[in-house]
């Protein structure tokens, strides 16, 4: 069964239309790679997903939870979290908090969290110390076992983001999304980043990722979406997509890469 | 002599001490309310009140203050020492909530969007997101500028002898017109000196203890 059906998704910034009628669907443990030139809406479209973009129309269905149906009712704040929770996200840029360590940056969410648990006063010691304890191994996991009580700015840019990969994670989404993981770092620190998101994948985590690595979206994901100018082009799997594409422009994106 | 001066101007850099901090006290939380209100579109008439209060003397502003209501026939400030004190309290919190305001804003969007974002998508509240995330790194963004502000703030006190309040200058003044001295004017400045001083140490401390962590 799907765990993400997203269905007619359209989004409008004023007159534009930046997102046409996206409909896919992705089952759990499967890993989605979306390609597309720059301003094709891809980024729009893991915004939407994760609630920093409010769709204009369509549905998103989460394990048979509709999130968004074509009501336009205002939503809480408390709503919008919920929604947001079934997802996480990885940005370009990092987006870690400077003022916190490594392991701060990881555990900062799910402490606050932890706070409106009925028993958190009465246990308040163990749930934090298990939180501690759950953030070191996704760290660790990480390859950063000796980065924990870093600051942002004294890690690499490879590091930072593999930062970033362990805060999304430590709340256990049902889909983790990346955005362009690695247009931000060099050449070289590009591969500790797809190793790490390859080892995802291979763990079954569910992932989108929006990414312009065309050799390591063949070779990880299991689908392909390509978009362009808001429409989703082509839709298959991913080798296949890659290796035979159908449609015009799919062939004319490819050939540039 | 020298200990008389120096015990009056002790008595003047009271009154010097107690302006500084009243409007610091009133001028930090007013100029946070008015940097919050420069990001909605009450911003067209803040921004005329901080054009005319940026763009005028300090001194000027106080006469204002100090005598326009007497004028107009509203007795707001007593003829004593407290009042003039108050009129300058209320005078300086204006034109500095004004300057603070325009720090606070800068400091407000300095900090990415992307800080909010990933605070969002975490699952946190506004709130949450504010105190947790933004605030310090805002506070980090606004020491400088606002050390330089507070600094100046001591200085300008001395501009309350123009209402007569017996503030720190006023005391030096006064020995001209008793005694014929001039030196304990000049001493005056070895009181400010000191104060700013101080103030530089605190401003110092503070800067270290935010340099752990730098910006994204």
């Amino acid at each position: 069964m799907a765990i993400l059906e997203v269905n007619n998704l359209g989004k409008n910034f004023g007159k534009t239309k930046v997102l046409k009628d996206i409909s896919f669907s992705l089952e759990k443990g499967k890993t989605l790679a979306i390609i597309g030139s720059s301003g094709s809406g891809k980024t729009t479209l893991l915004r939407c997903l994760n609630f920093l973009e409010r769709p204009t129309k369509g549905q998103i269905i989460v394990n048979g939870n509709s999130l968004l149906d074509d009501s336009h009712g205002k939503l809480s704040e408390r709503e919008l979290r919920e929604k947001r929770l079934h997802f996480g996200m990885v940005f370009q840029n990092f987006n870690l908090f400077p003022q916190y360590t490594a392991l701060e940056n990881v555990t900062l969410a799910k402490k606050l969290m932890a706070k409106e648990l009925p028993e958190y006063k009465t246990k308040k010691k163990e749930i934090l110390e298990e939180i501690d304890n759950t953030g070191k191994s996704i760290l660790r996991k990480m390859g950063l076992e000796e980065r924990m009580d870093h600051y942002p700015h004294q890690l690499s840019g490879g590091q930072k983001q593999r930062v970033a990969i362990a805060r999304a994670l430590a709340l256990n989404p049902d889909i983790l999304c990346f955005d362009e993981p690695t247009s931000a770092l060099d050449p070289e620190l590009t591969g500790e980043v797809l190793k790490v998101i390859r080892e995802l994948a291979e763990q079954n985590t569910t992932m989108i990722i929006v990414t312009h690595e065309m050799a390591f979206a063949r070779d990880v994901a299991d689908y392909i979406i390509f978009m362009d100018d808001g429409y989703i082009v082509e839709q298959g799997a991913a080798k296949e997509l890659i290796d035979n594409p159908k449609e015009e422009r799919t062939k004319q994106f490819l050939t540039k890469y | 002599m020298f200990w008389t001066v120096t015990l009056t101007l002790f008595n003047g850099m009271f009154t010097t001490f107690e302006i500084f901090i009243l409007t610091l006290l009133f001028a930090l939380p007013l100029g946070l309310i008015i940097a919050l209100g420069l990001l909605t579109p009450a911003k067209y008439i803040l921004n005329v009140i901080i054009w005319i209060i940026r763009g005028t003397p300090l001194m000027l502003q106080l006469m204002v203050i100090f005598y326009v209501p007497g004028m107009l026939g509203y007795q707001v400030w007593s003829g004593n020492e407290a009042g003039r004190i108050a009129a300058t309290v209320v005078a300086f919190t204006i034109n500095y909530s004004c300057y603070f305001a325009v720090i606070f804003k800068g400091g407000i969007q300095g900090v990415p969007k992307g800080q909010y974002e990933a605070g969002q998508v975490l699952g946190m509240t506004r709130t949450q997101i504010f105190f947790k995330i933004t605030l310090l790194q805002m506070i980090k963004r606004v020491v400088p500028p606002m050390s330089n502000e507070i600094i100046t703030l001591v200085k300008d006190t001395s501009l309350a002898r123009i209402i007569a309040a017996y503030e720190l200058t006023f005391a030096g003044f006064s020995f001209m017109k008793s005694a014929g001295l001039t030196w304990p004017l000049f001493y005056t400045g070895l009181y400010y000196l000191l104060f700013v001083g101080i103030l530089t140490v605190i401003f110092n401390i503070i800067e270290r203890k935010l340099d752990y962590f730098k910006y994204e």
